[in-house]
């Protein structure tokens, strides 16, 4: 439980960062390379993602910088007509493939982080209420919890997203997108969440903290947000972690079937499923390079959500 | 154990209902169906008539049973998109559906199974730990992109195996069609199979090895070692057959996650089956087929659940006596 507590201590002393480096989490951390290379590379791809438009070397979605001369390119050969040089090559329509990465990734992240917050958000809530009240309120919201959970996510999200498309007039779809997309990954994703929470919340509520809290006569709302909520987040971070690679996989997953982003912003799943349709005539970086980076972004994320979940376990120890 | 199968009916019939109401209301509330069904020239007195011929006057819980019990006999309408009834498309469909995810699922469980048998026996081999750092990569790797590397490998650059459709099928009768009868049936069947099925083949694995390696710990396994018994008839007489349990939970819930999954994998491979239907029908937002097959995967789904609980049932005598002695 000590690395709990320094996790969620607020960086308020100037010992902090000395206390981090000292606690068990960072020592098993240091004694994994394979944890610690997931961490780099997840780093990596995640400041790349947000600095596109500083680092790539060409922006890839403005028509006037493109020259069809360029397509078809492949990695690390000079063009035939042009003799430009990409080291991943470029699409049909002479695109450069690694700042398409780059913008990609950034989109694909996007979506991710904002879906897993929204399903956080919505997930501890309930089940904040959900444990705290009891009764018909639990019931109720435990019942909706356990039917969604028989169905796979994919499912779930597919069918929001298909509502939600149908109820969007046809000229806001475009920039509605990303939205629906958020929103149906985190709607699909929300249970989770709930359900530890409120397992957390059952055993909290009956500590004394709480009966002396609501004694001195505050508030269900601020005993909820201000006692229990600090007390249940620590395996909300595992879920969080784990829930990332989920996100990241089910929007390029979308993306790929073709119901997520639309081609004018293209996640790393768009630019898979862009590129698929020239898998056949040889063409394989166009699709296989997002392909890999998807691979070591959902791989490494998963990893240190694995150790994670672990390392905070007690039980294991 | 009636009063528990009792209530596990109830329950099942309850989420059909919750389901049944979803698609139900994918009708009343997206698009209004009139203007799906007659052109642009209709005059309003047509729209009113048919309005009225449908029943679409009606109060909504009128309607709604009428819905419940056109779809008890499988009737859901006609599909916007292909102007064919969706039950019809769905029978000739779903053939390939389910022979896809059959062999999938035959192939995650028999080979989930074995491998982590093999690598919770011989724990430190050096192809245990091969077969456990691949699997991480098969439970990271996204279904689609999967598919496109199969492809990539032994359709684009060996040119062994065919990248889409079912190969030669044989009618077996008017609606059911099988690839399982030709050579070039099977040939096209096993690249979508292993795209389709390697997730719930490392899922099972991992979780197999960690069950043996759990109960392999405990004290009876340690007395049958010291009665002298077959090492052979330990692990897999009194070792296996006690880490069956969650694995049949966990592959029963996955063999509905096989059908659901089927959506990614028929688009990948482009395999004429009901999930590539939904997929388009999601796309062209064609309401009475989307309805019609979120009933049918809920009902996959809840008949699934309510066989394993069943199972649970029969192969855990544990669980029978407890709960007659609790009284329940």
């Amino acid at each position: 439980m000590t690395d709990q507590t320094t996790l969620s201590t607020p960086p308020a002393e100037s010992g902090v960062f000395r206390r981090f480096l000292d606690s068990d989490l960072f020592y098993d951390f240091s004694r994994r390379p394979i944890i610690i290379l997931s961490a780099i590379l997840t780093v990596v791809i995640i400041l790349a993602a947000a600095l596109a438009p500083w680092i790539a070397p060409h922006t890839p979605f403005d028509p006037a910088s493109l020259n069809l001369m360029d397509g078809f390119t492949p990695p690390m050969e000079p063009n035939a007509f042009t003799g430009n040089v990409y080291w991943m090559g470029t699409d049909s329509q002479g695109r450069d493939i690694f700042s398409a990465i780059l913008y990609g990734a950034r989109i694909s992240l996007l979506v991710g982080f904002a879906a897993v917050a929204f399903a956080a958000i919505l997930g501890i809530t309930l089940g904040l209420v959900a444990g705290y009240k009891g009764g018909w309120v639990d019931t109720v919201i435990m019942r909706i919890a356990d039917v969604q959970l028989s169905f796979p996510a994919i499912l779930v999200a597919l069918l929001i997203f298909g509502i939600s498309k149908s109820l969007i007039p046809n000229e806001m779809q475009e920039q509605a997108a990303i939205y629906v997309l958020i929103l149906s990954i985190g709607l699909s994703d929300w249970v989770q969440y709930a359900r530890t929470v409120r397992s957390s919340t059952l055993a909290e509520k009956n500590k004394e903290y709480v009966q002396a809290a609501r004694l001195f006569g505050v508030s269900s709302l601020r005993i909820l947000a201000r006692h229990i909520l600090p007390n249940v987040m620590g395996p909300v971070l595992v879920i969080g972690t784990i829930g990332l690679a989920l996100a990241i996989i089910l929007e390029s997953t979308l993306s790929f079937l073709g119901v997520g982003v639309p081609a004018t912003q293209p996640s790393l799943g768009t630019l898979i499923r862009v590129g698929n349709e020239f898998l056949f005539s040889g063409e394989w970086w166009i699709t296989l390079f997002p392909g890999f980076t998807l691979l070591i972004l959902a791989l490494s994320v998963n990893l240190l959500g694995d150790w994670l979940r672990d390392a905070l376990n007690p039980r294991l120890r | 154990m009636i009063a528990m199968l009792i209530r596990r009916l109830i329950q099942a019939a309850l989420v059909m209902l919750v389901v049944a109401f979803i698609s139900f209301s994918l009708f009343q509330f997206v698009g209004d169906p009139i203007n799906n069904m007659v052109g642009q020239e209709a005059s309003q007195q047509d729209r009113a008539e048919l309005r009225e011929r449908l029943g679409l006057n009606d109060p909504i819980p009128i309607q709604f049973f009428r819905f419940v019990g056109n779809a008890v006999k499988g009737e859901f309408g006609i599909s916007y998109r292909m102007a064919r009834p969706v039950s019809e498309v769905i029978a000739e469909r779903l053939p390939a559906t389910l022979e896809l995810a059959l062999v999938s699922g035959v192939l995650a469980i028999s080979l989930g199974i074995g491998l982590g048998v093999y690598t919770a026996l011989r724990r430190d081999g050096w192809l245990s730990h091969f077969i456990m750092s691949s699997s991480l990569i098969g439970v990271s790797l996204p279904t689609f992109l999967i598919g496109i590397l199969l492809i990539y490998l032994f359709s684009v650059e060996l040119q062994w195996l065919p990248s889409f459709g079912r190969g030669e099928t044989v009618q077996i009768t008017e609606n059911w069609s099988t690839g399982l009868l030709t050579v070039s049936g099977w040939k096209s069947l096993i690249l979508p199979a292993i795209t389709l099925g390697l997730f719930q083949l490392t899922l099972l694995m991992r979780l197999v090895r960690a069950e043996m390696l759990e109960v392999l710990r405990t004290d009876y396994i340690k007395f049958a070692r010291a009665r002298g018994i077959k090492q052979s008839s330990i692990h897999f007489h009194h070792a296996l057959k006690n880490t069956l349990l969650p694995v049949i939970t966990i592959a029963g819930l996955q063999l509905g996650s096989i059908i659901a999954f089927a959506i990614i994998t028929e688009t990948v491979f482009q395999w004429p089956g009901v999930g590539l239907l939904f997929i388009n029908a999601i796309r062209f937002v064609d309401i009475p087929f989307m309805s019609a097959y979120l009933l049918l995967i809920a009902l996959v789904f809840v008949v699934i659940n309510l066989i394993v609980d069943l199972l649970y049932f029969a192969v855990d005598p544990r669980l029978r006596a407890t709960k007659r002695s609790a009284g329940r």
